[in-house]
């Protein structure tokens, strides 16, 4: 893979993805060679144009001379598990290019814009050396904010369909923009939806001192840029580039983005912890005869789950610990 | 887990008829693979790239030009320059029944002429995955 092989770089992928035995082994032989990408997240609802931003980002980005790797999810199905990975017909312009990566993901039960195996995907196109990582979520709605978790600035991209100034004070995707895109703007209604979104965004300088309260490493304020774009002639783009590379530069500057990049570790190592315990129960209950009567006098409704909580825990702690050695977390000692 | 399948679906040369390809994404997305769609007028070495980076298990190639049986041999020759063995390559679309012979004679798995049903072609790709 640090050979670019890019059949190495894709196998690695899909290991992970399937959450294979080999994954811990990959994800700790690749750990030495993290942290050199700057990650960017493109989310907004669908159709709102982000695969073609996304191209003509990636556009830019290798004019200047950066490489690029990028990660498209589009969703499954909830009923059969399939999925149409369509994101890639509008990239079509890097498809020969050995600078730029393209991978698409299937969301695969996730609900939160991202597919479970985006964060590793991310680190794997990392510690193969590209200089910058777009990762496109699914079309989300206004509570899909999973991204935040995955990458270092977030652009959120708009359209001027998307309604008027009162979906713009709601909470969830509003909150989570470093910064805002405003597509299509050829379109009617482009130029009210700019003016409405940066006269919000001051009422929320004047009143809450930031977009969000999301927390920060810096009580300086980050005022989000705006701007309007065209993704299928690529105008603006360079606009939209120059203001993610202003708000790279502030949150280096301000140690917010060290800040991130810790909690992003603290969550995934969370998330994945959460994961094996759902799992270990899972084969407790099936496996001790203790925990599998507790459990199914809920099942049967004879106890709430509250109040079997308390016996539940110590059990199932020493059940861990029993059978710490054979889980498959890789972590062998 | 079980194993997902992946599937490339492509259209290799100049053709605009596209039809017959979304069709198949459709079927098989309902059939619970993952399906990656290209876009129109690839060339081999496109086709290529993108079945190499998405990793997948199957190369669909939709053609209603006639040009498949040199098409279909510059794919076939760009996966195994990319060292791809492992990938099963389908030709589907406009194929006369004279050029079977020739396609299968250089590595192609499966055809589907117009006409092939839904469930044959699914169950094919099940198979073949599953062998």
């Amino acid at each position: 893979m640090r050979e670019g092989k890019e059949t190495a770089l894709a196998r690695l992928i899909s290991l992970v993805e399937r959450n294979d035995p080999q994954a811990p082994d990959i994800m700790r032989a690749i750990q030495p060679l993290l942290g050199n990408a700057y990650t960017i997240g493109i989310t907004g609802p669908p159709g709102a144009g982000k695969s073609s931003l996304t191209n003509k980002l990636t556009q830019q980005l290798r004019e200047q001379g950066f490489t690029v790797g990028i990660i498209a999810i589009d969703p499954s199905s909830p009923f059969t598990g399939g999925a149409v990975l369509g994101d890639r017909v509008r990239m079509e312009d890097h498809y020969l290019d050995p600078g730029v990566f393209i991978r698409s993901l299937a969301s695969r039960g996730s609900h939160g814009g991202l597919a479970e195996a985006t964060k590793d995907a991310i680190k794997i196109l990392d510690a193969s050396g590209k200089d910058f990582i777009i990762v496109e979520t699914v079309g989300v709605g206004q509570t899909e904010l999973d991204v935040i978790q995955a990458v270092d600035t977030v652009a959120v991209v708009l359209v001027p369909e998307g309604g008027d100034a009162i979906q713009m004070l709601k909470a969830g995707l509003m909150e989570i923009a470093d910064t805002f895109v405003v597509n299509k703007a050829d379109r009617d209604g482009a130029p009210q939806i700019v003016t409405s979104l940066k006269s919000i965004l001051h009422l929320k300088y004047s009143t809450s001192g930031n977009i969000t309260r999301r927390e920060s490493a810096t009580d300086e304020i980050w005022e989000v840029p705006v701007c309007a774009t065209q993704g299928m002639s690529g105008e603006g783009v360079d606009e939209m580039l120059a203001s993610i590379n202003k708000h790279r530069d502030f949150i280096t500057r301000t140690g917010e983005l060290d800040r991130r990049r810790r909690e992003r570790r603290r969550e995934d190592l969370m998330s994945k912890l959460q994961f094996l315990m759902r799992d270990t129960l899972q084969t407790a209950c099936a496996d001790s005869g203790d925990i599998g009567e507790i459990v199914e006098r809920v099942v049967t409704g004879v106890d709430a789950s509250h109040s079997v909580i308390k016996e539940l825990l110590p059990l199932t702690l020493d059940y861990m610990r029993n059978q710490s050695k054979n889980i498959s977390t890789g972590v062998t000692s | 887990m079980t194993h997902k399948i992946r599937v490339l679906v492509a259209k290799p040369g100049l053709d605009g008829h596209d039809k017959g390809a979304k069709v198949l994404v459709n079927i098989l997305r309902d059939a619970g693979m993952e399906v990656i769609y290209t876009g129109l007028h690839q060339t081999p070495e496109m086709v290529s790239r993108a079945a190499v980076q998405e990793d997948v298990d199957i190369v669909g190639l939709s053609y209603l030009s006639g040009a498949h049986v040199g098409l279909t041999q510059e794919v076939i020759n760009a996966l195994n320059e990319a060292g791809v063995e492992h990938m099963k390559v389908i030709v589907g679309g406009n194929i006369p029944e004279r050029d079977n012979d020739e396609l299968k004679a250089m590595g192609v798995a499966a055809i589907f002429a117009g006409g092939s049903s839904y469930e044959e072609i699914i169950n094919t790709f099940n198979e073949m995955i599953a062998a």
